[in-house]
């Protein structure tokens, strides 16, 4: 009966197996320059970070991230990609080797560094936990939401984040939860609940998905720390490194002033550290198994930090974000990449 | 004496004709009556208006809501998407490739279905072997040297029919060999299929689905990676199979003893017995169930939803948050609500008409 | 001898079963090793330890006292709880609907039958998950806020966040008088029982026994009440700070998914009645109206009885249906157990193997519970049969 049985099963496997691709136990490195593409997570759709468009085509700071690393290992910030995840399903996609790495606007926490398997290489963006409501409510403070329902993305950092918040000042909430941030956008627009929380950068993208986006105003208050960052799988440092480079490289770029626009002209330049930065001298590549010019491939193709920002979320794009926590350190921001030396 | 039979009167007014008819089956008594009245009333009250939101004041075209000036219904949300909601966001350029997918689906199936059309053994194995593979084929564009399309980015109606498709088509054998372990006279056999069916036919799709798509990875070797359609489709491969191994039992129960007696006095082995004699039989007989669990596979692939796969319904769900058309749920809705109600009413009329025969 | 071992059927049974056996275990090492050596490889933690610590989310309805403070394994509960009150709600109203459609379905006045008929026809094919988003987005959601709540003699508020209804008080006085009525019903049905053994011996009913058994059951309550000098309070739903306060508030979320699965469920429930009374023989409705029986009480005294054997079995597999169904709340955010425990507990703990496996365990201990009842039952009803 077995043999038999393996008979019929023997077609339904090979069909499965169709969609099933083989990979071999190399590095993270390898699997991607083998491919020649890399698989790289991000949200399903949230204005500023990651958006595809009609055709397709992603935009956004989180996906800006993969490009750069794209870049800088294939040489082609367009060889990327994109697998959408949903909040649930983000870190299995990650640990599961699905994707070869994670840019989804994700919270860099203690838990998720030493428990899931996952490192953080570094953070993108500097953001924290705020408040959306009505105007016509007339709240000021978040300090007058007692009593309030508040719509919330389920399996997030943000809904624990509120509930601290409510329970150490005393107050109370209904907890109304959506399994996407397009769920609590839809939840807040039709009335359901009073509050909309979740990052302050994404309070600016939803507020664009309202039917009235100027009836409602973002609270000043900010309940939480939260940086968000790439994630690798832990037990590759050649990859972690590479991925929390080519996020220093941008950076680092701004800081020296170098865009995707004069980058071409500074290969004549005697400044040192643009010299290192370009890998005409210094550390050069060789040691994440990169070719020399990675990091200037990340800003010829993508750009410097500065310029994602501005053309992601920064004053040229409807969201219109302050750059605040997220300037540089010189410029009263906590950006401060490690040096290129 | 009269020789000739009087002829028949004619029967009185009030029991003739459409009077006649109404007086029989809606004014019976001053009870039915009362009913029949309030009903039409209910009617009066319900049909005009949507009649009148639906059609005649609906607006057809537009690119975003506010293009819909008149009062009715905004159809125009699905006019303008309808591309999407059919072929997801598979490439302009390669949707050709889509509607042969369909087109190979709707001859196999009218083939099987349309009894005057000889062939159907032939039909069957196409159906059953041949169709699976060139529809993989042709959406992946693996092998066959086109431009390969991702999974993810499939998505519609199609990404419906692929799930039911496969679905389908996966779990007819295994339920099949289920319904013969569970009928077998081996004791673990028996057990083993029991317990399997019970299992999957005690817990709810849904947590299949979550199971498929979070637990399977963790479940095969780090090097293998299914992706997440095909890790959808073994949970409804899994779920379905056991749904079917209860139908097709029920065939195998139909059957007469002295059937598989007599095979055996032929000299027949126990395979040849049940692939000649009884399950040709057996299954003839539960087509009709069949297609009732083929209904209800057909239904329960919008839950994918929940593990972010893009169906029909979902991706209906996804037009909805754009902020150009919020306020048409209820336009997306039935459209939604009507694609499936056609495809699932019409192959329930089949199975009925199948019943009849 | 092998040859002659294998062509016996009995070896070859033997044979056939230990290379199962070892197959199946094979395949279940495999995967055990395999989960485990990812687990390990991810660092992915593993044991119920996780039951014990401190949530840290909130729940919007909870049947069992719940804060953000208390545990993971009380949200287990607080879902599990959950679904049960919505398939509760559920299979009550799925059955009603369900039968008034099934014999509606069945009735002489054709356009009665036409209209159950299209009931049956559109409801039952139309995905479940479909109808739950209809009710949620494009029927309740449309509701307007709080403040412009639809008022119904300023006791009933109907907006966006739901049914806000007032609600009796129980005191220790009123407390009594729940007791009352309880004990009233007890007495009602020893009363009851009583005439149906007058009826069974002398052969005629006991006179005036619905105004006894009436009166009872409305009487006592109403007396111990009276004794006590308790009345009834209600606390009302009031419009406070953002939302109404007090009184019992149904969720929009929970009407939504009650609805839906009761719509959806009835048109099965209405086939399995349909099938359950034509399965009574013509002969039967006949013979009862030929000793004058009334077109209703021939249906209830006659044709019900007998149909509920051939109705129950599939009836309950309908109402498993409907408990599975219920899951689907996940998808609206109704916190039943698949949402609250197999989505942000899975979420916030990461332990998938473990949450699913509990959260499959309890419907697959719910579903074998029912059949093996349902065995029993139909054990019981093939006793009876003479």
């Amino acid at each position: 009966m077995i043999r038999k049985l393996k008979k019929w099963v023997a077609p339904a496997l090979l069909l499965a197996a169709a969609g099933a691709q083989a990979e071999t136990s190399s590095t993270t490195l390898e699997t991607v320059l083998s491919k020649g593409y890399l698989s790289c997570g991000v949200n399903t759709g949230l204005p500023g970070f990651a958006t595809p468009d009609e055709k397709g085509q992603w935009s956004g700071m989180d996906v800006d991230v993969c490009r750069g690393v794209a870049a800088a290992v294939l040489g082609d910030a367009g060889k990327v990609k994109y697998i959408p995840l949903t909040a649930k399903e983000r870190f299995t996609a990650l640990q599961s080797g699905e994707i070869d790495m994670l840019s989804r606007n994700t919270t860099w926490t203690l838990t998720r560094d030493a428990s899931l398997g996952l490192n953080f290489a570094g953070v993108s963006y500097y953001d924290g936990q705020g408040f959306l409501v009505k105007k016509e409510l007339g709240v000021t403070s978040a300090k007058q939401l007692d009593g309030a329902a508040v719509c919330i993305q389920s399996g997030t950092t943000t809904e624990l984040n509120l509930a601290d918040y409510f329970r150490s000042n005393g107050m109370k909430y209904q907890p109304v939860v959506f399994d996407t941030s397009d769920g609590t956008a839809k939840g807040f627009d039709s009335g359901r609940c009073d509050v909309l929380t979740s990052d302050q950068s994404q309070l600016y993208a939803l507020r664009l998905r309202l039917s009235k986006p100027d009836q409602a105003v973002v609270l000043p208050e900010i309940i939480s720390k939260e940086p968000l960052g790439p994630l690798v799988r832990q037990g590759d440092d050649q990859w972690f490194n590479i991925v929390k480079w080519s996020l220093f490289a941008m950076i680092n770029a701004e800081e020296l002033g170098l865009t995707s626009a004069n980058i071409d002209k500074s290969k004549s330049s005697t400044d040192p550290s643009v010299r290192r930065f370009l890998g005409i001298e210094g550390p050069k590549g060789k040691g994440m198994g990169l070719k020399d010019n990675w990091a200037y491939q990340v800003v010829k193709q993508v750009g410097n930090y500065g310029e994602i920002f501005e053309r992601n979320i920064g004053e040229s794009s409807p969201l219109k974000i302050e750059r605040g926590l997220n300037a540089q350190w010189s410029q009263g921001g906590i950006l401060y990449a490690p040096p290129f030396r | 004496m009269e020789q000739k039979m009087i002829p028949a009167r004619e029967p009185p007014v009030n029991s003739r004709g459409i009077l006649g008819w109404a007086r029989e089956n809606l004014f019976a008594s001053p009870s039915q009556s009362l009913v029949t009245l309030a009903l039409l009333y209910g009617l009066y009250l319900f049909i005009p208006p949507f009649w009148q939101w639906a059609v005649m004041d609906a607006s057809w075209t537009g690119s975003s809501r506010s293009d819909c000036t008149t009062e009715g219904a905004c159809w125009a949300f699905v006019t303008a998407r309808l591309d999407q909601f059919i072929y997801g966001f598979y490439p302009d350029s390669e949707i050709w490739r889509v509607n042969l997918f369909f087109a190979q689906l709707a001859v196999v199936l009218g083939w099987l279905m349309i009894p005057r059309i000889p062939g159907k053994k032939m039909a069957l194995v196409i159906g059953l072997l041949v169709l699976p593979v060139t529809s993989w084929l042709i959406l992946t564009g693996s092998l066959l040297g086109l431009p390969p399309v991702e999974t993810h980015q499939w998505g519609g109606l199609m990404v419906t029919l692929v799930l039911a498709l496969y679905g389908m088509l996966a779990s007819l054998p295994v339920g099949v060999l289920l319904a013969l372990g569970r009928r077998s006279s081996m004791p673990v056999v028996r057990t083993f299929c029991t317990a399997y069916i019970e299992l999957w036919r005690g817990v709810p799709l849904i947590t299949v689905l979550f199971m498929a798509s979070v637990m399977l990875p963790l479940f095969v070797p780090e090097e293998i990676v299914f992706d997440k359609l095909v890790r959808a489709m073994i949970g409804i491969v899994m779920f379905q199979s056991a749904y079917m191994a209860e139908v097709v039992r029920g065939g195998l129960q139909a059957i007469p003893r002295g059937q598989v007696e007599a095979c055996q006095s032929l000299g027949m082995g126990y395979w040849q017995s049940m692939l000649l004699v009884v399950l040709p039989q057996a299954i003839r007989l539960v087509i009709p169930g069949i297609v009732n669990t083929f209904i209800a596979l057909f239904k329960d692939t919008s839950l994918v939803l929940v593990i972010g796969l893009f169906d029909l319904l979902s991706i209906v769900q996804a037009g909805l948050n754009d902020p150009q058309w919020l306020g048409s749920a209820v336009e997306g809705y039935l459209f939604a609500g009507f694609v499936f109600w056609l495809f699932c009413f019409g192959m329930s009329q089949y199975s009925q008409r199948l019943e009849k025969h | 001898m092998w040859v002659r071992l294998w062509r016996d059927p009995v070896w070859r049974a033997v044979f056939f079963q230990v290379l199962l056996i070892l197959g199946v275990v094979a395949v279940v090492a495999w995967v055990i090793n395999n989960t485990l050596t990812n687990l390990e490889h991810r660092g992915i933690s593993t044991g119920f330890d996780f039951l014990s610590q401190s949530a840290g989310f909130g729940i919007i309805q909870t049947l069992v006292e719940y804060d953000e403070s208390q545990s993971f394994g009380r949200t287990f509960l607080v879902g599990l709880l959950n679904t049960l009150l919505v398939s509760f709600l559920g299979v009550i109203f799925a059955t009603i609907l369900g039968f008034l459609i099934g014999v509606a379905r069945l009735s002489s006045n054709w356009l009665l039958a036409r209209l159950a008929s299209t009931y049956i026809e559109i409801f039952r094919n139309i995905p479940l998950l479909l109808q739950i988003f209809f009710w949620y987005f494009a029927v309740l959601g449309v509701l307007p806020s709080p403040r412009q709540s639809i008022n119904f003699f300023d006791a009933i508020f109907l907006n966006v966040r739901g049914i806000s209804l007032p609600w009796p008080i129980l005191d220790s006085g009123m407390e009594i008088v729940v007791w009352a009525g309880i004990a009233s019903l007890v007495l009602a049905m020893g009363v009851a029982g009583l005439c149906r053994n007058y009826r069974r011996t002398k052969g005629r009913p006991l006179p005036h026994i619905k105004v006894i058994i009436a009166s009872v059951i409305i009487g006592l309550p109403l007396l111990t009440a009276w004794l006590t000098n308790a009345h009834l309070q209600w606390e009302m739903p009031v419009l406070r700070g953002f939302n109404f306060s007090g009184g019992l508030v149904i969720l929009p979320e929970l009407a939504a998914l009650w609805f839906a699965l009761s719509i959806y469920t009835a048109a099965f429930i209405a086939e399995v009645v349909r099938s359950g009374i034509e399965s009574v023989s013509k002969g039967q409705k006949e013979a009862a109206a030929a000793l004058g029986l009334k077109p209703r009480r021939v249906l209830s005294l006659v044709v019900i009885p007998q149909a509920m054997r051939v109705i129950i079995p599939p009836l309950t597999n309908q109402y498993l249906n409907l408990i599975k169904n219920s899951s689907l709340a996940t998808a609206i955010g109704y916190p039943d157990l698949v949402s609250v425990f197999a989505g942000t507990t899975l979420n916030q703990t990461g332990q998938a193997v473990e949450v699913i496996a509990m959260t499959m365990a309890v419907y697959l201990t719910i579903s074998l519970t029912v059949s093996v009842l349902m065995n029993l039952y139909n054990r019981w009803v093939s006793l009876v049969e003479r």
